[in-house]
Protein backbone atom coordinates (compact mmCIF):
# COMPACT_ATOMS: atom_id res chain seq x y z
CA UNK A 1 0.00 0.00 0.00
CA UNK A 2 1.47 3.26 -1.12
CA UNK A 3 1.06 6.61 0.53
CA UNK A 4 -1.16 9.05 -1.30
CA UNK A 5 0.77 11.67 -3.24
CA UNK A 6 -0.55 15.18 -2.90
CA UNK A 7 -0.79 16.91 -6.26
CA UNK A 8 -0.97 20.69 -6.38
CA UNK A 9 1.98 21.91 -8.47
CA UNK A 10 4.12 21.19 -11.48
CA UNK A 11 6.80 19.71 -9.22
CA UNK A 12 4.21 17.30 -7.74
CA UNK A 13 3.34 16.12 -11.26
CA UNK A 14 7.02 15.31 -11.88
CA UNK A 15 7.33 13.53 -8.51
CA UNK A 16 4.18 11.46 -9.14
CA UNK A 17 5.30 10.22 -12.53
CA UNK A 18 8.75 9.37 -11.16
CA UNK A 19 7.14 7.36 -8.34
CA UNK A 20 4.94 5.62 -10.91
CA UNK A 21 7.88 4.71 -13.08
CA UNK A 22 9.76 3.37 -10.07
CA UNK A 23 6.86 1.18 -9.00
CA UNK A 24 6.34 -0.03 -12.59
CA UNK A 25 10.00 -1.05 -12.74
CA UNK A 26 9.69 -2.95 -9.44
CA UNK A 27 6.61 -4.75 -10.74
CA UNK A 28 8.46 -5.93 -13.83
CA UNK A 29 6.94 -3.72 -16.50
CA UNK A 30 8.92 -3.34 -19.74
CA UNK A 31 10.85 -0.13 -20.47
CA UNK A 32 8.11 1.02 -22.83
CA UNK A 33 5.35 0.31 -20.32
CA UNK A 34 7.23 2.14 -17.56
CA UNK A 35 7.24 5.24 -19.76
CA UNK A 36 3.60 4.72 -20.75
CA UNK A 37 2.63 4.51 -17.06
CA UNK A 38 4.64 7.62 -16.19
CA UNK A 39 3.01 9.49 -19.07
CA UNK A 40 -0.51 8.46 -18.07
CA UNK A 41 0.16 9.60 -14.48
CA UNK A 42 1.45 12.91 -15.82
CA UNK A 43 -1.77 13.47 -17.76
CA UNK A 44 -4.15 12.75 -14.89
CA UNK A 45 -1.97 14.67 -12.42
CA UNK A 46 -2.04 17.70 -14.68
CA UNK A 47 -5.82 17.51 -14.92
CA UNK A 48 -5.91 17.73 -11.12
CA UNK A 49 -3.68 20.82 -11.01
CA UNK A 50 -5.45 22.49 -13.91
CA UNK A 51 -9.07 21.88 -13.00
CA UNK A 52 -9.18 21.15 -9.27
CA UNK A 53 -5.98 22.92 -8.11
CA UNK A 54 -5.36 20.12 -5.63
CA UNK A 55 -5.93 16.41 -5.29
CA UNK A 56 -4.09 13.17 -4.80
CA UNK A 57 -2.72 10.23 -6.70
CA UNK A 58 -2.48 6.75 -5.24
CA UNK A 59 -0.31 4.10 -6.82
CA UNK A 60 -0.32 0.47 -5.78
CA UNK A 61 0.40 -3.01 -7.04
CA UNK A 62 -2.65 -5.12 -7.88
CA UNK A 63 -3.10 -8.82 -8.51
CA UNK A 64 -5.39 -10.04 -11.27
CA UNK A 65 -6.73 -13.42 -12.26
CA UNK A 66 -4.31 -16.20 -13.23
CA UNK A 67 -1.43 -14.65 -11.29
CA UNK A 68 -1.46 -11.43 -13.31
CA UNK A 69 0.44 -8.55 -11.76
CA UNK A 70 -0.32 -4.94 -12.39
CA UNK A 71 -0.40 -1.38 -11.22
CA UNK A 72 -3.41 0.60 -10.11
CA UNK A 73 -3.42 4.36 -10.48
CA UNK A 74 -6.12 6.39 -8.77
CA UNK A 75 -6.35 10.13 -9.30
CA UNK A 76 -8.85 11.84 -7.06
CA UNK A 77 -9.83 15.43 -6.49
CA UNK A 78 -12.63 17.42 -4.95
CA UNK A 79 -12.67 19.97 -7.74
CA UNK A 80 -15.55 21.21 -9.86
CA UNK A 81 -16.14 17.83 -11.51
CA UNK A 82 -16.71 17.21 -15.20
CA UNK A 83 -19.99 18.47 -16.66
CA UNK A 84 -20.09 16.15 -19.63
CA UNK A 85 -18.09 12.94 -19.25
CA UNK A 86 -18.91 11.72 -22.75
CA UNK A 87 -17.48 14.92 -24.19
CA UNK A 88 -14.48 14.86 -21.85
CA UNK A 89 -13.54 11.44 -23.20
CA UNK A 90 -13.57 12.67 -26.79
CA UNK A 91 -10.29 13.39 -28.54
CA UNK A 92 -9.83 17.12 -29.06
CA UNK A 93 -12.30 18.24 -26.41
CA UNK A 94 -10.92 20.48 -23.68
CA UNK A 95 -12.28 23.25 -21.51
CA UNK A 96 -8.77 24.10 -20.31
CA UNK A 97 -5.41 24.76 -21.87
CA UNK A 98 -4.98 21.17 -22.95
CA UNK A 99 -4.99 19.52 -26.33
CA UNK A 100 -7.98 17.43 -25.31
CA UNK A 101 -5.88 14.29 -25.57
CA UNK A 102 -5.23 13.58 -21.90
CA UNK A 103 -8.20 11.49 -20.82
CA UNK A 104 -8.94 9.66 -24.09
CA UNK A 105 -5.19 9.15 -24.55
CA UNK A 106 -4.78 7.80 -21.03
CA UNK A 107 -7.71 5.44 -21.57
CA UNK A 108 -6.08 4.03 -24.70
CA UNK A 109 -2.80 3.46 -22.87
CA UNK A 110 -4.10 1.36 -19.97
CA UNK A 111 -6.01 -1.93 -19.72
CA UNK A 112 -8.81 -0.78 -17.44
CA UNK A 113 -10.14 2.74 -17.14
CA UNK A 114 -12.94 4.13 -15.05
CA UNK A 115 -13.96 7.71 -14.41
CA UNK A 116 -16.51 8.95 -11.90
CA UNK A 117 -17.33 12.60 -11.63
CA UNK A 118 -20.06 14.63 -10.06
CA UNK A 119 -20.44 18.34 -10.45
CA UNK A 120 -19.23 20.28 -7.49
CA UNK A 121 -17.91 17.17 -5.77
CA UNK A 122 -14.91 16.07 -7.76
CA UNK A 123 -13.51 13.41 -10.03
CA UNK A 124 -11.97 9.99 -9.52
CA UNK A 125 -10.06 8.31 -12.32
CA UNK A 126 -9.10 4.67 -11.69
CA UNK A 127 -6.78 2.88 -14.08
CA UNK A 128 -5.11 -0.51 -14.18
CA UNK A 129 -2.38 -1.81 -16.38
CA UNK A 130 -1.15 -5.39 -16.34
CA UNK A 131 2.39 -6.65 -16.79
CA UNK A 132 2.52 -8.42 -20.14
CA UNK B 1 15.63 23.43 -12.87
CA UNK B 2 16.54 26.01 -15.49
CA UNK B 3 17.75 24.46 -18.72
CA UNK B 4 21.26 25.63 -19.69
CA UNK B 5 21.40 27.16 -23.16
CA UNK B 6 24.78 27.04 -24.88
CA UNK B 7 25.75 29.32 -27.72
CA UNK B 8 27.55 27.42 -30.44
CA UNK B 9 28.33 29.70 -33.38
CA UNK B 10 25.06 30.58 -35.09
CA UNK B 11 23.15 28.05 -33.05
CA UNK B 12 21.71 27.81 -29.56
CA UNK B 13 21.72 24.42 -27.89
CA UNK B 14 19.30 23.84 -25.04
CA UNK B 15 20.62 20.84 -23.25
CA UNK B 16 17.98 19.45 -20.90
CA UNK B 17 19.71 17.82 -17.91
CA UNK B 18 16.86 16.44 -15.80
CA UNK B 19 13.11 15.96 -15.62
CA UNK B 20 11.32 19.24 -16.24
CA UNK B 21 8.21 20.59 -14.59
CA UNK B 22 5.65 22.54 -16.58
CA UNK B 23 7.12 25.75 -15.20
CA UNK B 24 10.64 24.74 -16.31
CA UNK B 25 9.35 24.08 -19.83
CA UNK B 26 7.70 27.49 -20.03
CA UNK B 27 10.90 29.10 -18.76
CA UNK B 28 12.86 27.33 -21.50
CA UNK B 29 10.39 28.63 -24.10
CA UNK B 30 10.82 32.20 -22.89
CA UNK B 31 14.61 31.92 -22.56
CA UNK B 32 14.99 30.57 -26.10
CA UNK B 33 12.71 33.18 -27.65
CA UNK B 34 14.74 35.90 -25.96
CA UNK B 35 18.22 34.51 -26.61
CA UNK B 36 17.61 33.76 -30.25
CA UNK B 37 17.25 37.53 -30.67
CA UNK B 38 20.02 38.54 -28.30
CA UNK B 39 22.59 36.29 -29.99
CA UNK B 40 21.09 36.68 -33.47
CA UNK B 41 21.03 32.89 -33.69
CA UNK B 42 19.93 31.15 -36.85
CA UNK B 43 18.70 28.04 -35.11
CA UNK B 44 17.99 26.40 -31.78
CA UNK B 45 18.50 22.75 -30.97
CA UNK B 46 16.51 21.35 -28.06
CA UNK B 47 18.06 18.16 -26.77
CA UNK B 48 15.40 16.07 -24.99
CA UNK B 49 17.49 12.89 -24.64
CA UNK B 50 17.09 12.72 -20.85
CA UNK B 51 13.32 13.32 -20.85
CA UNK B 52 11.51 10.07 -20.06
CA UNK B 53 8.08 11.63 -20.37
CA UNK B 54 6.79 13.80 -23.18
CA UNK B 55 3.15 14.26 -22.29
CA UNK B 56 0.60 16.54 -23.88
CA UNK B 57 1.88 19.61 -22.07
CA UNK B 58 5.51 18.98 -23.01
CA UNK B 59 4.61 18.38 -26.63
CA UNK B 60 2.43 21.48 -26.78
CA UNK B 61 5.24 23.56 -25.28
CA UNK B 62 7.85 22.17 -27.67
CA UNK B 63 5.58 23.06 -30.57
CA UNK B 64 5.11 26.54 -29.14
CA UNK B 65 8.89 26.92 -28.83
CA UNK B 66 9.39 25.97 -32.48
CA UNK B 67 6.67 28.34 -33.66
CA UNK B 68 7.93 31.25 -31.57
CA UNK B 69 11.47 30.74 -32.80
CA UNK B 70 10.26 30.61 -36.39
CA UNK B 71 8.48 33.92 -35.85
CA UNK B 72 11.82 35.28 -34.62
CA UNK B 73 13.35 34.21 -37.93
CA UNK B 74 15.22 31.11 -36.81
CA UNK B 75 14.79 27.35 -36.96
CA UNK B 76 14.30 24.71 -34.30
CA UNK B 77 15.33 21.09 -34.25
CA UNK B 78 14.25 18.70 -31.51
CA UNK B 79 16.80 15.97 -30.95
CA UNK B 80 17.04 12.85 -28.84
CA UNK B 81 13.43 11.65 -28.46
CA UNK B 82 13.89 8.17 -26.98
CA UNK B 83 12.14 5.18 -28.61
CA UNK B 84 9.93 4.52 -25.57
CA UNK B 85 8.96 8.18 -25.46
CA UNK B 86 8.13 8.12 -29.18
CA UNK B 87 5.95 5.08 -28.57
CA UNK B 88 4.07 6.79 -25.74
CA UNK B 89 3.59 9.94 -27.79
CA UNK B 90 2.07 7.96 -30.64
CA UNK B 91 -0.24 6.12 -28.23
CA UNK B 92 -1.39 9.39 -26.71
CA UNK B 93 -1.99 10.78 -30.18
CA UNK B 94 0.65 13.51 -29.82
CA UNK B 95 2.47 14.86 -32.84
CA UNK B 96 5.13 17.52 -33.26
CA UNK B 97 3.47 18.71 -36.46
CA UNK B 98 5.99 20.31 -38.79
CA UNK B 99 8.69 20.71 -36.15
CA UNK B 100 12.04 19.31 -37.35
CA UNK B 101 13.50 16.40 -35.41
CA UNK B 102 16.78 14.52 -35.54
CA UNK B 103 18.09 11.39 -33.88
CA UNK B 104 20.67 13.11 -31.69
CA UNK B 105 22.69 16.28 -31.33
CA UNK B 106 25.16 15.26 -34.03
CA UNK B 107 22.39 14.61 -36.55
CA UNK B 108 20.66 17.82 -35.53
CA UNK B 109 23.80 19.85 -36.25
CA UNK B 110 24.28 18.03 -39.54
CA UNK B 111 20.68 18.81 -40.50
CA UNK B 112 21.11 22.52 -39.76
CA UNK B 113 24.43 22.71 -41.61
CA UNK B 114 22.76 21.06 -44.59
CA UNK B 115 19.86 23.56 -44.43
CA UNK B 116 22.22 26.52 -44.44
CA UNK B 117 24.05 25.32 -47.52
CA UNK B 118 21.54 27.04 -49.80
CA UNK B 119 22.48 26.86 -53.47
Amino acid sequence: MELPLTISSGADIVAARQQGRKLALQLGFSDVDQIVIATVISEVARNIVEYAKQGEIRLRPVAGSAGKKGIMIVAEDRGPGITDLVQAMQVGYSTGRGLGLGLPGAKRMVDEFDIQSSQGKGTIVTMKKWVE
Amino acid sequence: MRVPILKQGDYLIASIQSALSDEDLLQLRDDLAEQVGRFRSRAAIVDVTVLDVMDSFAVRTVRAIAHMIRLRGAETVIVGIQPEVAFSMVQLGLTLGDVATALDLEEGLAYLNEQSRVP
